[in-house]
């Protein structure tokens, strides 16, 4: 059985008196895509933003491949941040940097490598997510469905070993979001990443993830394969995926 | 309504340790990342932020001069005393008026620019992206501002002191009759290097403030737009009012005695 590179254990986060997330269990293992589902406002980019040390937990561990991460320092955090890659919901490109340059930054800032070489590494991850045309355009010349893949260069431009996905089909239409998650996946295989995709799309989660776990209330309800969920009983699970109401399902998501 | 009145003070109070004590931290580690600043970056905010300034501080400069000597010109003449306007003029300008004036003209364009910048950032998850791409804002953003900011200032105000006493001069020998020789040796005998210089040392601490204030406010904006905007405001408010009060303790240490 595979090791496990991330791992969160009775996660807590509170925003005042607001508990967000109330004891989050779950195990992503080495090289595998596990999407997080769930309603609107139940933590789930909180999730990622405990395991990227934007957000400290108030209660519970972090465990980025075997190491304690949950109450580091920035400069702590920095080392770990340099092994991962995080493609936020609004793409976060630097507005002032052209799409080659967004793509460079990590490359110039942390290692001394000849100009000719980022470059060539700029072009090839551009190239990759079918963008190389961009390259000398701005992030506001730039849709939504290109903002989405220029950040998913600029995450792999380190070589990370771990990918954070922040709804990255969120606003796209149905032909983007099948192409974004078909990168997400085409991007597992080829670098050999372990990711986390939060999400609400579930034609997303069935063609980029491995497993699934659905949050619900601040804790994971239910972990499954994409094929499990996709034939669950389970009120919660068929009323996210179908949206139907299902006595039980509805009220809870409320 | 007492009950009310305590819990106002209290929060304002505990709202204003809480903001100093940030602001302070953040200057701290903005001076702890000055070594690790990017020359390039630093660089092109000089330009971006001092050099794109000058007309403004000199049209501000030349006005002020000018009505400087408006108000001190004729009435001197009436006195006998046309012999010290060209040295009261001078001494007022590179002592008080162009650091002070620089420095609400700077806070009012560049503050605000800064705040805004930053402050949108923060909003739209850039702020964020840097940390996740392990670069500290703080090294990234703030401290090639603070470089550019406190170095562009003395050169403001050397330049606001040139045009803002040949303002003087013009309105003083037009509009008062006082002659050329007179008005220049008024500026030999009276004024001192010393009276620029420290206008200039003023000019780094304000151009401190003003880049700490602008990169607080922008990097603590919420809410969107809105709070864009209200950190923009805040932040030339504050820089304003932070100027005035360094000011007066600058003078006080400068100046006195001395």
């Amino acid at each position: 059985m595979a090791e496990s590179v991330i791992s969160l254990q009775g996660l807590e986060i509170s925003f005042g008196e607001k508990k967000v997330l109330q004891g989050v269990d779950l195990e992503v293992k080495k090289g595998e895509t596990m999407a997080v589902i769930g309603p609107s406002g139940t933590g789930k980019s909180t999730i990622l933003r405990a395991l990227i040390g934007l957000l400290e937990p108030t209660g519970g561990s972090v465990f980025i491949e075997g190491q304690d991460v949950s109450h580091l320092s920035e400069e702590e955090w920095n080392g770990i941040r340099k092994h991962v890659g995080m493609v936020f919901q609004y793409s976060a490109l630097f507005d002032f940097l052209d799409v080659g340059e967004n793509v460079a930054f990590g490359l110039r800032q942390h290692f001394s490598l000849p100009e000719d070489e980022v470059r060539k590494k700029v072009d090839d991850l551009l190239a990759d997510v079918g963008m190389l045309d961009a390259k000398s355009m701005y992030p506001v010349e730039l849709s939504g469905g290109m903002k989405k893949r220029v950040s998913l260069a600029r995450a792999l431009a380190f070589g990370p070993r771990i990918v954070l996905y922040d709804e990255p089909t969120a606003g796209l239409d149905p032909i983007r979001t099948m192409n974004i998650s078909r990168l997400i996946r085409k991007t597992q295989q080829k670098h050999k990443v372990t990711s986390i995709l939060v999400t609400h799309d579930m034609e997303s989660v069935y063609t980029a993830a491995d497993r699934v776990a659905l949050l619900n209330d601040g804790k994971i309800v239910a972990i499954g394969t994409p094929e499990e969920f996709r034939n669950s009983d389970n009120p919660l699970i068929r009323g996210f995926i179908t949206g139907e109401e299902i006595t039980g399902a509805t009220e809870a998501f409320r | 309504m007492l009950h009310d009145i305590c819990a106002a003070t209290g929060a304002f109070v505990l709202n204003f340790c809480q903001v100093t004590g940030q602001m302070m931290l953040l200057f701290i580690d903005t001076l702890k990342k000055l070594k690790h600043a990017s020359i390039r970056e630093t660089l092109r905010q000089m330009a971006l932020l001092g050099a794109d300034s000058l007309p403004i501080v000199l049209l501000t400069m030349l006005c002020t001069g000018m009505v400087f000597s408006v108000q001190t010109a004729k009435e001197f003449v009436a006195l006998g005393a046309s012999n010290t306007v060209g040295g009261i003029v001078a001494i007022a300008m590179g002592r008080e008026l162009v650091p002070v004036l620089t420095g609400v003209v700077v806070a009012g364009r560049i503050g605000a620019a800064i705040a805004a910048e930053l402050g949108t950032m923060k909003v739209t998850e850039q702020i964020d992206a840097l940390r996740v791409m392990a670069t500290s804002p703080v090294q990234y953003l703030v401290a090639p501002r603070f470089i550019a900011i406190s170095l562009m200032m003395p050169m403001l105000i050397v330049f606001g002191n040139f045009i803002g006493n040949a303002g003087g001069y013009f309105v003083a020998h037009y509009y008062a009759d006082i002659g050329s020789y007179t008005y220049l040796n008024s500026i030999k005998r009276f004024c001192e290097m010393y009276d620029v210089v420290g206008g200039m040392i003023k000019g780094v601490a304000f151009g401190a403030i003003i880049s700490i204030v602008g990169c607080f406010k922008g990097l603590h904006a919420d809410k969107g737009a809105e709070g864009v905007g209200l950190a923009t405001t805040a932040s030339v408010v504050l820089s304003i009012i932070l100027i005035f009060i360094a000011d007066y303790f600058m003078t006080v240490l400068l100046y006195v005695d001395k």
